[in-house]
């Protein structure tokens, strides 16, 4: 099949069998790759009440039908799980070299099922699958795995692996690559970690076909050249997305200690440029990417020091405003704690905030943190902490478990500044002067994640304080966005380089064949999203417009200082954006698609699945 | 040859595109250059290809290899891929594939150095005849 490789490899880890499944028409016409076959995958296959992190859930690891052929930047492999951090569907993507490589290894998507008897990887080279005992590897963090691997079959192999945290099954555990490079959220590393699966290794020799080899070169060459011509990719190239910091500060965005503030009057110290001038050792790219906006960079700490791709800008957020740290050296060093240790660097920074807001505020104490001073700004408490999550010990235990756990363990008021939806922690935009940012948040399929429909600029374009007609902008970028996690290929080009859409469209049917428009793609996004919120409606009675809530600390308490002062957003704006959302999408104002709206959508055996559940009216 | 490796992502888009034009395929393993990250150890990347100084001529026991206007080329139909000038090469610049009949080597088109975004490949492209 054009642009694909053709196969979907399914490994059983409780019974060692492999087998390779052709991908069907069916499947990739409708489903497209990528995120759209972990969506299928997982509301198919991981039926409600599944323990994520019991054998029966199921780990997807697909490529998209750019990865690895000749366009820019098709570099990106989603893994979609049952999430053990929200209990819904739970997805992550992540860049590198991974996706081209599954899919020259003859696989579109690995299907991982069961649990291994004992620490193992998966691996695999074209038809050679084997699932390989590798006891003296658990324990071991995540960069150190990757090395051993490389060391132990070559530099060929892409190597994804998991850390302590994985293995202990923090419910943010990542999945890391190439480096530094992180599947971070939603817990797909503890999914890994629960199936005693410590790596997956690839490496392929086969030839991804085409539909018109002429077409796509004509289309790839001109995306090239104008990627090549555009002056904003010096920047690009230089800092990465740490050059976001700076800007995300000016507009009253950057998280800053625990989200109480959008404004970190320290943020010069952790700008891109500070971190091109004082850390950076190398520009490091995805597969076929010109814009190689990941950084190496060396830290040193008490007299280590490391390696470490990134701290890019949700890191920098997370672990260095939001925690109040001094300088990018201080952020790079707690990223390289953090993925070293298998730990989302966004929920891990998240968690470490809201562990030092609650011992600020005296809800825990130094009894309870064995001893450590869990301050604003100390690095060293950063390290202790993320330690403590990753060995699941002491303050540890509850936060392994997400700042939502953590709050109802801890109590005093807690929740209301444990900053999350779903279950999932916030990521690097604090949104009280942005509705449909907020929006996008709140109604994100996987939890608070930004990616889905990163609205900001929708906001500062058209007014921050405007309520009506946000909730129109935000499903067409949940639309759009996720296109580009099926296709399996980076959306930076587009987002930030202005890279048009055009010509991810003329790239569709010169790599499948399929003459599919954009807008055929858009409905096909718009399927995929509501059959991940179907797989929540299914999973539970009381699941709805309840689970899209932010914390009352964004509603309650006005922005404190910085550029946005005493701005703030109601519980009223709230439920006026979600009515005119939940109406655009045709859901129920209970936020439940209806059975028109699923049907409308050509998904007939799951609107009766959920009416005969009498889930959905 | 001196290739601008302090620049080098390790995107590998020139081993991509070397597949393109080179086999009319998308695939990486079948190019006449191969990226290698170093970052563990030397916290970069490495670029492996031809610089054409013509060992391989001798070495091939067929006469296969020959040298055309700077380029170093292998005669495919004459080509008994023994293996004896991938051995040879002092650049490991000669690769294997398991789905073609000969070494793949670089042929100086030039393809990969008008891509590369950071201008590594600039002294590969003044090699032989540049295609347009
Ligand atoms: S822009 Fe960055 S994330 Fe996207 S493919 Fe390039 S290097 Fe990777
Ligand atoms: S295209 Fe250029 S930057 Fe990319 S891997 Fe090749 S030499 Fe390095
Ligand atoms: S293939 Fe190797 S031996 Fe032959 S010309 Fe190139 S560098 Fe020299």
């Amino acid at each position: 099949m054009h642009g694909y490789a053709g196969a979907i490899l399914r490994v059983n880890l409780s019974t060692g069998a492999v087998s390779r499944e052709p991908l069907t028409e069916d499947l990739a016409s409708n489903y497209i790759g990528g995120r759209g076959f972990g969506a299928h995958f997982v509301y198919r296959e991981v039926p409600a009440g599944t323990d994520p992190l019991g054998p029966g859930n199921k780990l997807v690891v697909a490529a998209g039908p750019f990865s690895g052929v000749f366009l820019p930047s098709g570099a990106k492999t989603s893994l979609s799980a049952k999430s053990p951090a929200t209990g819904l569907y739970g997805d992550s993507n992540i860049g590198g070299h991974l996706a081209a490589e599954l899919k020259y290894a003859g696989y579109d998507a690995l299907v991982i099922e069961g649990k291994a008897g004992e620490p193992s990887y998966l691996f695999i080279e074209d038809d050679r699958v084997e699932v390989r005992p590798c006891a003296k590897l658990w324990g071991m963090g995540s960069i150190k795995t990757e090395k051993a691997l490389k060391d132990e079959l070559g530099d060929e192999f892409q190597i994804a692996a998991i850390g302590p945290a994985g293995e202990n099954m923090v419910v943010f555990a990542s999945v890391n690559h190439d480096i530094g490079r992180q599947a971070g959220r939603c817990g797909m590393g503890a999914v890994m970690g629960s199936k005693n699966l410590k790596a997956i290794a690839v490496r392929g020799t086969r030839t991804v076909h085409v539909a018109d080899m002429a077409g796509l070169r004509k289309v790839a060459n001109e995306m090239f050249a104008v990627l090549a011509a555009n002056p904003a990719l010096k920047v690009w190239q230089d800092q990465g997305l740490a050059q976001v910091t700076t800007w995300s500060n000016s507009i009253g965005a950057l998280p800053t200690r625990n989200f109480r503030q959008n404004f970190y009057e320290n943020a010069e110290a952790l700008s891109g440029e500070r971190m091109r001038s004082d850390i950076h050792v190398r520009d490091k790219a995805c597969f076929a990417c010109p814009m190689a906006t990941g950084k190496y960079c060396r830290a040193r700490h008490r007299g280590e020091t490391v390696y470490v791709e990134g701290p890019e800008y949700e890191t920098t957020a997370l672990i260095g405003s939001n925690c109040a740290l001094g300088s990018i050296e201080e952020v790079a060093y707690a990223n390289y704690m953090c993925d070293e240790l298998g730990l989302d660097t966004i929920s891990g920074g998240s968690a470490v905030a809201f562990t030092m807001e609650c011992f600020e505020r005296g809800i825990i104490t130094k009894e309870d943190t064995g001893g450590i001073e869990a301050r604003f700004g100390s690095l060293d408490a950063f390290v202790e902490i993320v330690k403590l999550i990753a060995a699941r010990q002491g303050i540890g235990e509850p936060l392994s478990r997400g700042v939502r756990a953590a709050a109802e363990a801890w109590g005093g008021g807690s929740e209301d500044f444990a900053i999350q939806v779903k279950g999932l922690e916030w990521s690097g935009y604090e949104s009280r002067g942005a509705p449909s940012m907020m929006l996008a948040y709140m109604t994100c399929d996987i939890g608070a994640h930004h990616n889905r429909a990163w609205a900001i600029t929708h906001d500062i374009a058209v007014g921050r304080n405007i309520i009506k007609g946000k909730a129109a902008k935000v499903i067409e970028l949940q639309h759009t966005r996720p296109l580009f996690d099926c296709l399996g290929v980076c959306r930076l080009q587009w987002v930030e380089l202005g890279l048009p859409l055009e010509y991810y469209a003329r790239l569709y049917p010169a790599v499948t064949g399929r003459q599919d428009s954009w807008d055929d793609l858009l409905d096909k996004s718009e399927r995929i999203w509501n059959l991940v919120r179907a797989f929540g409606v299914r999973e539970r009675a009381d699941f709805g417009r309840a689970d899209d809530q932010p914390p009352r600390r964004f509603y309650t308490e006005p922005v404190p200082d910085g550029p946005l002062a005493g701005s703030r957003i109601t519980r009223e704006d709230l439920d006026r954006l979600l009515d005119e959302y939940y109406d655009l999408r045709g859901w129920d104002r209970n936020g439940r698609p209806t059975a028109k709206t699923l049907e409308r959508l050509g998904l007939r055996d799951v609107a009766a699945e959920l009416q005969a559940l009498g889930r959905i009216s | 040859m001196k290739l601008d490796l302090d620049r080098c992502t390790g995107c590998k888009l020139c081993q991509l595109v070397c597949s393109v034009v080179s086999f009319g395929e998308n695939n990486p393993k079948k190019a006449g250059i191969r990226v290698v990250s170093r970052l563990f150890t030397d916290a970069r990347y490495d670029v492996v290809v031809c610089d054409q100084c013509g060992l391989c001529i001798e070495s091939c026991p067929v006469g296969a290899i020959s040298m055309e206007d700077g380029v170093v080329r292998i005669d495919a139909d004459t080509c008994t891929n023994c293996g004896i000038c991938v051995e040879t090469c002092p650049n490991g610049a000669m690769f294997v594939h398991p789905d073609v009949d000969h070494p793949i080597k670089c042929i100086a088109c030039g393809e990969c150095a008008r891509l590369c975004p950071r201008g590594v490949l600039d002294a590969l492209a003044g090699v032989g005849k540049v295609a347009s």
